[in-house]
C-alpha cells in the first residue's frame, strides 16, 4: 500500500475490488440478462419470432414505449413519477387532430400548439411538485385525471364521437408520415421508423444522464435533494426540466400514434403510464430515485415488446402476458433491491 | 502569518426573539492553525457556525477577514470569500460515485453549445489526485460514496472544500458520529489541511479530540464565552474540567458516589 502512486492510469488495485461487483453496480445489467433470457425463450418456441418480420413486429411496440420509458427513467432517477405521461400522449394527438381536422389550423402550427401545450403541462406538473413539496405521485395523479376528463370531454363536445378521424386528409400529411410513421425495409421486413427514433432517444437520454452536468444534477436531485442544494445544484430547475422532457416525449409518441393510425381515440394513452414505469423499473431504476439508466429503461421496453408479441407467436392466450409482465417486474424489483444493498455494503 | 489573523470574530452576538443565543464571543483563526470551538449542547456552537458560513448575520460585533470587516450575507458570499463549511450531513449523495459527488454543483465542462459536456476524465483525475494529496487512499473514484466509511466520507468532503479554494474550513462536529479509529482518521486530515496552510475552525464537544490538534480553544457555555485560550495557556485536564462545567461535575460526582454505609 503505497500512497505516493502516480495518478496517471488506472489504479492497480481496482481489479482486486472485483469485476463482478463492478458489473453488479451497473443498473441495466439485470435487464440485459432478462432480455437475453426472454429472447432465447421465445426464439426456441417460435420460428417466426426470430425471423426478420418477427423481429420487426416485436420491435414496433417496444419502440414507442421505449421513447417514453427513457424519459420516464430520467424523471424517476430524478426522484419523481409522472402518472399523467400516458394521457399526455392522447392530449397531444387529440389537440393536433382537432385543430387540423375540425378548425382548419395549419398543420405545423397545430403541431407547435400541441407541443407547447404538452410542455406547459409538464411545467405545471414540475412547478407544483417543486413548490408544494408534495409527492409527485399525487400531483400527477391529479393532472392525469384532469387530462383524462378533458381528452374525453372536449373530443365529445367537438366531434360528438370519442374518436378523431381523417388525419391523413390534412395538408403536409406526407411529410409527417415520412418523419413519424414511414417504414424501412431491411432483409425483406418492414421496420417502423419509430425504432430509429427509439435508438436516438436512448442515446440522447444516456448521453444526457452520464455525460453532462445536467445528468449529474439529475442523480443528485433524486439521490439527496438537500445535499444537492447545499452544493449549488439547481434542484427545482432540474425537476421542472425533467417533467418537461417527459412531456416532450409524450408529444412525440402521441404524434407518432395519430400519424400512423390517421385517427385517435379520446382515451388513447390511458393506462400506459404504469407500463412506462414498469419498463424503467425493469431497467434498473430505483423507485426511490437517484439510481438507474436510460439504456436499462430501453431494454425494459424491449422485454415488454418481445413478451407481448412472443406470447402470441408461441400460440398462447394473450391473457398470460400481464402475468408474465408482473412476474418480470417483481423479479426486477427484488434484483434491484439486492444489488443496491450489495453495492452499499460492499465496503463496510 | 502571525500579524493579521485570517479571521477574527470580535464581540459577536445573536439573539432569536427573546433568546440570547450568543453574546460577546471573540476569537481568532490564523492560516495554518486550528481553532477549536468547544461547548455542550445548546452552548451556541451551531449559531456561531451559521454566522461564519453566512446563514445568519450577527446582531452585534463584527467579523474581520484578513483584518478587514466583512459582511457575509449568504452561504454563497461566504464561499466566495473562501470560507467553506463541512456540515454534519456532508452534502454528499450516497448513491453517486465519489468523483460525481466531488464536483457536484461545480462540474467542469468541455465542448461548446449543445455539445457542452461534463469533463469526466478531468473530474476523475482531479478527484483521485486531490484525495491522494490529502493522504486519502481510495481504490476507485467510481465507487458510490455510500460504500465509504464515515471517516472517509468526512475526508472526501474536506478534500472537496480544499479543492474549491477554501482558505478557511469550518468543520461541524466531524468526529461526533464516528468510532475511535475513524475519528482518528478525520483528525489526521484536519492536521493535513492545517499543514497545507488553511485556517480551520473545528467544532466539537470532545476535548480529547480537540486538544491534540488545536492551537486555540474557544469555550462556549449557554451562549457566553468561558474564555479564548492559546494552547500554552491551557492543559488537557483544564480543558476537560471547563468543558464539563467544573464545579457542576464535582457536584455530580459527589451525588453519584455511594453513601459509605
Amino acid at each position: 500500500m503505497t500512497t505516493g502512486v502516480t495518478t496517471a492510469g488506472p489504479d492497480e488495485r481496482v481489479a482486486r475490488a472485483g469485476l463482478a461487483k463492478r458489473l453488479l453496480l451497473k443498473p441495466e445489467l439485470g435487464a440485459l440478462l432478462g432480455a437475453i433470457l426472454v429472447f432465447v425463450f421465445f426464439a426456441t418456441l417460435s420460428d417466426v419470432f426470430r425471423s426478420a418480420s418477427g423481429v420487426a413486429n416485436w420491435l414496433d411496440p417496444a419502440s414507442t414505449l421505449g421513447i417514453m420509458a427513457v424519459a420516464v427513467a430520467l424523471l424517476m432517477i430524478g426522484g419523481h413519477f409522472d402518472l399523467s405521461a400516458g394521457v399526455q400522449t392522447g392530449t397531444a394527438a387529440i389537440t393536433s387532430g382537432l385543430l387540423t381536422t375540425y378548425y382548419g389550423v395549419n398543420t405545423w402550427a397545430a403541431l407547435a400548439i400541441s407541443l407547447a401545450l404538452c410542455l406547459a403541462i409538464g411545467f405545471v406538473n414540475g412547478y407544483l411538485v417543486v413548490r408544494t413539496g408534495l409527492p409527485s405521485f399525487i400531483i400527477t395523479l391529479g393532472t392525469f385525471l384532469m387530462l383524462q376528463g378533458l381528452n374525453l370531454g372536449i373530443t365529445k363536445l367537438v366531434t360528438n364521437t370519442v374518436q378523431i378521424n381523417n388525419f391523413d386528409k390534412i395538408i403536409g400529411y406526407d411529410v409527417l408520415r415520412a418523419i413519424f410513421a414511414s417504414e424501412i425495409t431491411i432483409a425483406g421486413a418492414d421496420f417502423q421508423i419509430a425504432i430509429l427514433w427509439w435508438v436516438v432517444a436512448t442515446i440522447l437520454g444516456s448521453w444526457l444522464l452520464l455525460r453532462t452536468r445536467f445528468g449529474n444534477w439529475i442523480f443528485a436531485t433524486g439521490g439527496d435533494p438537500n445535499a444537492g442544494r447545499n452544493v449549488g445544484v439547481p434542484v427545482a430547475r432540474t425537476t421542472i426540466s425533467l417533467f418537461m422532457i417527459t412531456s416532450f416525449a409524450a408529444w412525440f409518441v402521441g404524434t407518432t400514434q395519430i400519424v400512423r393510425l390517421t385517427s385517435i381515440q379520446a382515451q388513447a394513452g390511458f393506462g400506459q403510464e404504469l407500463i412506462y414505469i414498469v419498463a424503467a423499473v425493469i431497467g434498473g431504476c430505483l423507485l426511490t430515485g437517484g439510481f438507474g439508466s436510460a439504456v436499462g429503461a430501453s431494454v425494459g421496453a424491449l422485454i415488454f415488446g418481445m413478451t407481448s408479441q412472443g406470447i402470441v407467436y408461441a400460440g398462447w392466450d394473450a391473457d398470460w402476458f400481464k402475468f408474465f409482465l408482473g412476474a418480470m417486474l417483481l423479479l426486477a424489483v427484488l434484483a434491484n433491491q439486492y444489488i443496491r444493498r450489495f453495492a452499499e455494503q460492499s465496503r463496510r | 502569518m502571525t500579524d493579521a489573523p485570517l479571521l477574527e470574530i470580535r464581540d459577536v452576538s445573536k439573539t432569536f426573539g427573546s433568546v440570547i443565543s450568543l453574546s460577546g464571543v471573540s476569537t481568532t483563526v490564523h492560516a495554518g492553525q486550528v481553532t477549536c470551538v468547544l461547548g455542550d449542547n445548546g452552548a451556541g456552537k451551531s449559531t456561531l457556525i451559521k454566522i461564519l458560513s453566512g446563514v445568519h448575520q450577527p446582531d452585534g460585533g463584527e467579523l474581520l477577514l484578513d483584518g478587514k470587516p466583512v459582511r457575509l450575507g449568504s452561504p454563497r458570499e461566504a464561499l466566495d470569500a473562501g470560507i467553506a463549511t463541512v456540515y454534519q450531513d456532508l452534502a454528499m449523495v450516497p448513491l453517486m460515485a465519489i468523483w460525481r459527488n466531488f464536483f457536484l454543483g461545480s462540474e467542469p465542462t468541455k465542448g461548446w453549445g449543445p455539445f457542452r459536456r461534463f469533463d469526466r476524465a478531468t473530474a476523475i483525475d482531479t478527484t483521485r489526485r486531490e484525495l491522494l494529496e490529502m493522504g486519502i487512499d481510495i481504490r476507485d473514484p467510481d465507487q458510490p460514496v455510500g460504500t465509504l466509511s464515515g471517516g472517509e466520507r468526512q475526508s472526501v468532503a474536506i478534500a472537496r472544500a480544499v479543492h474549491f479554494g477554501a482558505r478557511l474550513l469550518i468543520l461541524d462536529e466531524p468526529t461526533s458520529a464516528l468510532g475511535v479509529k475513524q475519528a482518528g482518521v478525520v483528525l489526521r486530515y484536519i492536521a493535513r489541511a492545517r499543514d497545507r496552510g488553511l485556517g480551520v475552525v473545528f467544532i466539537t464537544h470532545n476535548p480529547h479530540h480537540a486538544y491534540p490538534v488545536g492551537d486555540r480553544f474557544l469555550l462556549l457555555n449557554r451562549g457566553k464565552s468561558l474564555g479564548d485560550f492559546a494552547k500554552d495557556e491551557l492543559s488537557l485536564p483544564d480543558l476537560t474540567r471547563m468543558m464539563a462545567g467544573g464545579a457542576e461535575l464535582e457536584q455530580l460526582a459527589h451525588e453519584l458516589e455511594r453513601d459509605p454505609s
